[in-house]
């Protein structure tokens, strides 16, 4: 490792212009003669429009233009699209609904957009709107994916509330082995709603250009040619030749910035009916009904096994929210990314999984950091603590008897996946000893001399990430292929310009992709440039998530390195006059191997450009490679997550006293990012674990519609956190990565939650639902402190 | 329209403003000072924290005409040109930031605690920040940064 290469904690170089307010984020962009829109939403949850009345807020001071959803249907643009095709049991496809930009004849969740505004100011713009009559004929609503499937529910969609009816596994075996079974375990649990809450708010800017009939758009999006994509192909028929999208710094996106949202398809659009830039800006109270939420599972779950706690077969019925209409990639997140992970590190040999996504008046649900994984690793690894207590056995020894071992890899699950590689012995023994779990009980007496009961708890997981091969994908009902893509450029005087088709908000892929360069060209840290983010500059790209970009977008430098690299051989072995087999490229230096004849990586790239002694019959000019790389399987990430926590029997709070983070991430390229990365995550999972829910009431009203009454984690809800990395590499790509942006929230809900049922065993507690929030389990302590009074 | 002038990272400006501007719009909008951020809309998140006469204050909750007459401060006017300010520095040493975009506030904010408080410990350090929501970096290493410019910017007075 060099100083500035693959493993040293290099400090980043995005850093000065974040710190200095110099960021560019969407909403500081300002377009010559740009106009601004606001977007009249519903106020209720599920009706019929009887009639948008415009004509009184079209008069209103400063308004441009207001548009409807009849007039988006009559320029004939389309609604927006579903990436994923699901099938159900019977071999028939989903339900996919239409997904109106503007909404057609029906509003189906509070938040749904029915009108935009585009006025001089932002101010104008939002004052008219109020001025906007809107006759909502209310309809009974669906809250809940109870009422969804209750005989006689209201339909949100023609063809009713379910969206599909899946399984995985095999269920005629699943059955064999639960009867053979000497033991069942069950549990039934609730994976709460979440609002993603990346700070920057949503935000989009459509500019029409007259004079070249292009658009441009630009995007607060974590993939800004998939919504070029999407949007252009789908929606408002425009050829990506004239369509360039813009994604600048995006501040967070965990997910919720993925998909492809109405309000870009609306100021696009707008923009060249009005002939003027629209600027969108979401508030935040409108980002909380308008962003794509997370997770919304019920579960149950059951685990049979034999007389030594050994598991033979798991068999989950999972109930999934997908909100009112199908987002972007919607329907993979609790097939393909959930059900597939229910064999966790352990070798149960049948797993039989049946998920239903039903849809409710709420709105649309999507992935949010790990996507579909924290919801597999909740269910199992709470199910793995109450199947120790149904055996009376230590929740360590039954982890231990049950994980995949070591010399197993690759390993093939009952439920498609095929693990490359792991040690979960190890990584647990590292967080055993890092948590001083043997001092415990220690702690728990002197916590309990203050009156405090703690309690701790553990969680081994795996998750599946570096999305993904674009054939299984394909295979699976995946409308897009998850490669990627990379172009550098070396410059003449030596310097180098990476372009990613990954997008960074937040990750700093500006340093850890430029350590990938300056590790592989021996060339300093400086002289390289990372450029992200506009569909005009670099080729192709799906963008980020997934814990993908440097599996699979890093694995596409690597690729075109490996290209330029080649290149660079053949102009050195000319210039030095030996074969290219002879040249090695040496601390940035192309050298004759075994003599002193060398030329540095500035006169190659000279040479390349100004091509005067050059093998010219046999090499072009230049020093440029594209690469796209689609990756042989996904990668496995795993670990293991202890949680200590502390309650206030008489106020219910739970104190986070300690928390322990072993993962194995494969190949480390930042330390300290990687360890950044697992911070943000876990403050991520304890919040969904302690704090974070979203709530709806029986009429489908957003209760928890901003940071008055969702709770975000904030600096002192959290402890600091015990971070390591143990690692294995990856087998099926060059630099051994597997990812770290989703460990930290995949594996810590369950930690955390075994943790709190732990510290209330005393309380009779098996299970608690999430969040643990302190008024519920005072309410425990309370009826329990009662029923002991009587 | 009432105008208002202040003087803002060092510089005499005044701009015409409705009575219902706030201090953020005008630094946004107005004076192009665009690293000052808007997170939400309940005066929660911190995104938008200022010095006010040398005091932090979250600019989306003061009307622009009630700082008429004042001395802001934004993220823009804490550096020495390409010198990072003790706490900028802090914080790019201890990777105090992700995706950048809470950052302006908390670093603003973080002065304000380091000019009061040069020493913070932990826990000083995360209830100061109590109104600086952070999503990205789960605080462990924003806590490690205030501390550090804290101690830096004591020992350069
Ligand atoms: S913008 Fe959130 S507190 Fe000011
Ligand atoms: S760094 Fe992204 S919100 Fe704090």
């Amino acid at each position: 490792m060099g100083a500035e290469g693959i493993g040293a904690a290099v400090r980043r170089k995005e850093d000065f212009r974040f710190l200095t307010g110099r960021g560019n984020y969407t909403d500081d962009i300002n377009r010559p003669g740009q106009t601004h829109a606001f977007i009249l939403r519903s106020q209720v949850a599920h009706a019929e429009i009887a009639k948008v009345d415009t004509a009184k807020a079209a008069m209103a001071p400063g308004v441009v233009a207001i548009f409807t959803g009849t007039d988006f249907a009559a320029d004939g643009k389309g609604g927006l699209p579903c990436g994923w095709l699901v099938k159900n049991k019977d071999g028939s496809n989903m339900q996919e609904p239409p997904h109106p930009v503007l909404a057609q004849g029906k509003v189906r969740h509070v938040g749904d957009p029915i009108a935009v505004v585009i006025a001089e100011t932002r101010e104008q713009a939002k004052d008219a709107a109020e001025l906007i009559e809107v006759d909502l004929k209310e309809l009974p609503a669906v809250a809940t994916m109870a009422e969804a499937v209750k005989p006689g529910a209201p339909k949100i969609h023609e063809g009713g509330n379910v969206c599909y009816d899946w399984h995985l596994g095999d269920k005629d075996a699943c059955e064999a082995a639960f009867k053979g079974a000497h033991k069942v375990a069950k549990i039934d649990l609730v994976n709460n709603r979440l609002v993603p809450n990346a700070m920057e708010p949503r935000a989009a800017i459509g500019d029409f250009d007259r004079a070249t009939g292009e658009y441009t758009l630009y995007t607060t999006s974590q993939n800004p040619h998939v919504i070029r994509l999407l949007m252009g192909a789908f929606v408002l028929q425009i050829p990506e030749s004239r369509l360039r999208v813009v994604a600048p710094d995006v501040g967070g996106g965990f997910g919720s910035k993925i998909y492809h949202y109405a309000e870009e398809a609306i100021v696009t659009w707008a923009s060249a009916k009005v002939g003027r830039p629209i600027k969108w800006t979401c508030e935040r109270s409108e980002s909380f009904m308008s962003d794509a939420h997370g997770r919304d599972h019920v579960s149950h779950a059951e685990m049979a096994m034999d007389k030594d706690g050994r598991f033979l077969a798991l068999r989950v019925k999972t109930d999934a929210n997908m909100g009112a209409y199908l987002s972007t990639f919607a329907p993979a997140i609790p097939t393909y990314l959930y059900a597939t992970l229910l064999a966790g590190v352990y070798t149960t040999p049948v797993v039989y999984a049946e998920v239903r996504a039903l849809f409710t008046n709420t709105l649309p649900v999507d992935a949010y950091r790990g996507a579909g994984r924290p919801e597999a690793t909740f269910l199992l690894e709470r199910l793995v603590d109450v199947c120790a207590a149904e055996m009376g056995m230590d929740r360590l020894e039954i982890r231990k008897r049950n994980f995949i071992p070591a010399n197993a890899f690759p390993y093939q699950t009952p439920v498609a996946l095929q693990y490359d590689s792991g040690d979960y012995q190890a990584t647990l023994a590292t967080a055993l000893k890092n948590s001083d779990w043997a001092g415990f009980e220690a702690r728990r007496a002197a916590a309990k001399k203050r009156g405090k009961l703690r309690g701790i708890g553990i969680s081994t997981y795996i998750e599946a990430c570096g999305i993904a091969p674009s054939a299984v994908v394909g295979s699976l009902g995946a409308r897009a292929g998850l490669y990627e893509c990379a172009n550098i450029r070396v410059h003449p005087t030596g310097s180098v310009t990476v372009f990613t088709g990954c997008h960074s908000h937040g990750q700093g892929h500006e340093t850890t992709y430029a350590q990938l360069v300056a590790d592989r060209l021996g060339i300093p840290l400086e002289q390289i440039e990372v450029s992200h983010g506009d569909t005009n500059k670099i080729p192709f790209g799906m963008g980020t998530y997934g814990s993908r970009s440097l599996a699979v977008g890093g694995t596409a430098i690597v690729k075109a390195l490996d290209k330029i690299v080649d290149k660079a051989k053949k102009i050195a072995a000319h210039l030095l006059e030996a074969a290219p087999a002879d040249i090695e490229l040496k601390d940035g230096k192309f050298v004759v191997a075994g003599t002193d004849k060398a030329k540095a990586f500035g006169e190659i790239s000279l040479a390349a450009y100004v091509p005067h002694n050059y093998p010219i019959d046999t090499v072009e000019p230049g020093l440029e490679e594209t690469a796209f790389y689609d990756p042989k399987n996904f990668t496995f990430p795993g670990g293991c997550h202890i949680c200590e926590v502390e309650i206030d029997p008489d106020t219910g709070v739970t104190k986070v006293v300690k928390f322990t983070a072993v993962d194995d991430v494969g190949r480390v390229i930042n330390p300290m990012i990687v360890e950044g990365q697992v911070h943000g995550g876990l403050a991520q999972g304890i919040g969904q674990a302690l704090l974070e829910t979203c709530v709806y009431d029986d009429k489908g009203q957003l209760r928890s519609g901003s940071y008055m009454d969702y709770t975000m984690p904030r600096a002192d809800d959290l402890p600091s956190f015990d971070v390591a990395t143990q690692i294995t590499l990856c087998t099926h790509n060059p630099l051994g990565v597997k990812g770290v942006g989703e460990v930290g929230a995949i594996g810590s809900p369950p930690a955390v939650i075994n943790a709190v049922v732990d510290a209330l065993k005393e309380w009779g507690v098996r299970h608690i639902d999430m969040p643990a929030t302190p008024q519920k389990i005072w309410g425990i302590i309370n009826s329990g402190r009662q029923a002991a009074a009587e | 329209m009432p105008k208002v002038s202040m003087t803002v990272n060092g510089r005499a400006v005044s701009a015409d403003v409705e009575g219902r501007t706030l201090l953020v719009q005008v630094l946004r909008d107005k004076l192009a000072l665009t690293g000052t951020h808007v997170g939400c809309d309940t005066s929660q998140c911190g995104a938008c924290v200022v010095h006010v006469d040398g005091k932090s204050v979250k600019s989306c909750t003061v009307l622009a005409v009630q700082a008429d007459g004042a001395s802001v401060t934004t993220i823009e006017g804490l550096a020495k040109g390409n010198e990072l300010h003790p706490m900028q520095a802090a914080f790019k040493e201890h990777h105090g930031l992700q995706c950048g975009f809470c950052t302006p506030g908390m670093v603003m904010s973080a002065v304000d605690l380091a000019q009061r408080n040069p020493d913070p410990s932990e826990h000083d350090v995360r209830e100061w920040l109590e109104g600086n929501i952070c999503r990205c970096t789960g605080y462990h290493n924003i806590v490690k940064a205030v501390q550090a410019g804290a101690k830096a910017m004591a020992a350069a007075k």
